[in-house]
């Protein structure tokens, strides 16, 4: 009897999990295709590097949103607190040295994740949505308050950094803020993909999927819920950072709530809750945006809600979640010919 | 007068005119919200389509504006059952996430058609002479249009009340509201009556659209710029409250103008600090079910 004996259960359960956490090799997709743009592409690279902070900002969101089901509308917040540090260190403090400005944002955007979060995890549905919605708002109100110090919808232009590592010297095409995105990404990532993986990661997804069962097997679901918010916070806050240190200038409209939803959007394309939708779903709806844009601003916002109202029907899960319908559906056709 | 007396009861009058238009755009979206828990970030675009249809009909087919009003609640409202019928009866069940999306779509479509047929520059309307210049009350006057938004506001209120405390079908929609499937055992058809309090709801956001253009002007950006406040009153008020709905609206309103007159700089801030206070101390909102 499996239930006498609790050792083998144990390390079953450990198993499991390891063997989730192995890397498989279509991993390493997604780290090539970054690699190989940088040579192929090389005059782009401003924009990928973009496209590098916004697959940030959207793993971010995969980690509260895929993974412990919080639906949040002021997640923009976040990623401006960590905007607003580098920019404020750098305009007011004469702060310029990148990679420790990257510190910075990250436990200062953790500490507004860990007490906003305390407060406001407690609730749910529409409450929970308007209290994060007026969360994001206040800050932008409030940076509008002192736009002597934020510098208001002005923003804070021209904004210099030290050189990376004190000898990368930032090049015109981007191509060091590229490298420099690329390897900040990595390293959240694994980080992520760590905790994803990790006991606790497993505890979010039984919030997720059934909160109830969770409190009755005793997990303590509050400081689950605020242990991922603050560190999603954190990795919002370091994409926040990457923003302002890549563009030289940061303004109030990254509180916007169309930041908040636009990443949004962005992890749904992609798809919840798989680490890799926040590559698919960023990556697709900046090259989308980049290119109908500038065609039509008016067409590029209908398609967004078009594709938007079609995903929530039709493709709930995303793109990847398409591409795993479909392999599912091919690999039974061979099965029986 | 005082000078402080006279700002005072600028505030309270300019408040007032705000929180009628807010009561009446937001109390359908409370009262659906309330019916089925259904999420609609895509009411304010019924307002917006609201406002267009008005200013379609006022400039170009040259009909005046009271009638424009009433004929874009009607159309709205039965452009809605469509919407309703076909789109969102599908996501009753899903989760808040999808109902997100799929409303937050449709607002996207919506800004973007109206861009397309109105461009982005701000609308204005051509109101009757008898709305334009200000009305003296004997101690100092007032502008019209704001007096007549709170008479009609006043109205509707009290058509709202009648029509939800005193009728059948306002007695059917508090117990819908108060316990679906309790009312369902019972014999009410609570898919009907959500298509009803929906259509009636979006008329509402329609007209409160038409009437705000003269408050603001009219464009595209409307359907959200306009949507936070909307959705504060209705989860500040409680959802599927009327009473709280209307205590929300002239509470947001009347605080919000005072900011606008007293501390112009501050902007929105304090709106959305006492949004986050209330919530924090009643989730439900003032009049909503815990």
């Amino acid at each position: 009897m499996a239930a006498s004996d609790p050792t083998p259960m144990r390390e079953r359960a450990a198993e499991y999990l390891l063997r989730r956490h192995r890397f498989r090799a279509y991993e390493a997709l997604p780290w090539l295709i970054a690699i190989a743009a940088f040579f192929v592409f090389p005059d782009r690279m401003t924009f990928g590097s973009q496209v590098l902070i916004m697959i940030m900002f959207a793993l971010s969101l995969d980690l509260i949103l895929g993974y412990a089901g919080i639906v949040t509308l002021g997640h923009a917040a976040f990623f401006g607190v960590g905007a607003y540090v580098v920019g404020l260190g750098a305009a007011r403090l004469g702060y310029t040295e990148p990679i420790s400005g990257l510190v910075a944002a990250a436990l200062i955007s953790a500490l507004v994740g860990f007490i906003t979060g305390w407060f406001l995890l407690r609730y749910r549905g529409l409450t929970l949505l308007m209290l994060t919605l007026a969360t994001a708002i206040m800050f932008q109100e409030a940076g509008n308050l002192r736009s002597d110090i934020s510098g208001g919808y002005d923003g804070l232009p021209g904004l210099v950094f030290q050189p990376l590592l004190g000898k990368f010297e930032y090049d015109l095409y981007g191509h060091t803020n590229y490298v420099y995105a690329l390897v900040v990404l990595a390293v959240m990532f694994y980080f992520v993909r760590r905790i994803t993986y990790s006991p606790f990661g497993q505890a979010l997804t039984g919030i997720r999927e059934n909160v109830r069962r969770m409190h009755a097997i005793g997990s303590p679901v509050h400081l689950r819920l605020v242990t991922v918010y603050t560190i999603a916070a954190g990795i919002a806050g370091v994409a926040g950072a990457l923003f302002t240190q890549t563009n030289a200038y940061v303004t109030l409209t990254v509180f916007d709530f169309e930041n908040s939803a636009k990443v949004m959007v962005m992890l749904i394309l992609g798809g919840t809750g798989r680490l890799y939708g926040a590559f698919a779903g960023a990556a697709v709806y900046m090259l989308l945006e980049d290119h109908l844009s500038k065609l039509s601003p008016t067409f590029w916002q209908f398609g967004i809600g078009l594709l938007l109202v079609l995903a929530v029907l039709f493709a709930r899960r995303g793109i990847l979640g398409l591409f795993e319908d479909a392999s599912a559906y091919i690999a039974k056709k061979r099965s029986k010919p | 007068m005082p000078p402080v007396a006279n700002i005072a009861i600028s505030i309270l009058f300019d408040g007032l005119a705000y929180a009628m238009f807010l009561f009446i755009v937001s109390v359908g979206l409370s009262v659906t919200m309330g019916l089925m828990g259904f999420v609609n970030l895509a009411h304010g675009a019924f307002a917006m389509a609201g406002g267009y249809v008005v200013v379609s009909l006022t400039r170009t087919l040259g009909i005046d504006f009271i009638p424009s009003l009433i004929i874009a609640a009607v159309l709205v409202g039965a452009v809605s059952v469509v919407f309703e019928r076909g789109l969102y009866r599908q996501l009753y069940k899903a989760t808040d996430l999808e109902q997100v999306l799929l409303t937050i779509g449709l607002a996207f479509m919506a800004i973007a058609t109206a861009t397309y047929f109105y461009g982005p520059i701000p609308k204005s309307v051509p109101l009757p002479t008898w709305l334009q210049g200000d009305v003296n009350l004997g101690f100092r006057a007032f502008p019209t249009y704001r007096a007549f938004l709170i008479v009609l506001g006043v109205f509707l209120i009290a058509v709202l009340w009648y029509a939800f405390e005193k009728t059948n079908i306002g007695a059917k929609i508090r117990a819908a509201v108060d316990n679906r499937r309790m009312a369902e055992s019972v014999g009410i058809n609570v898919d009907l009556l959500f298509t009803l309090t929906f259509a009636v709801g979006s008329g509402l956001a329609a007209l409160g659209g038409g009437l705000a253009i003269q408050l603001f002007g009219l464009s595209p950006s409307f359907a959200v710029l306009y949507l936070v406040l909307f959705l504060i009153v209705v989860a500040v008020g409680g959802l599927g409250s009327l009473k709280g709905t209307l205590l929300a609206a002239l509470v947001l309103g009347v605080f919000d103008t005072a900011g606008k007159y007293l501390f112009a700089e501050a902007g929105g801030f304090f709106i959305y600090a006492m949004t986050v206070i209330v919530l924090l101390i009643k989730p439900a909102g003032f009049y909503g079910r815990e």
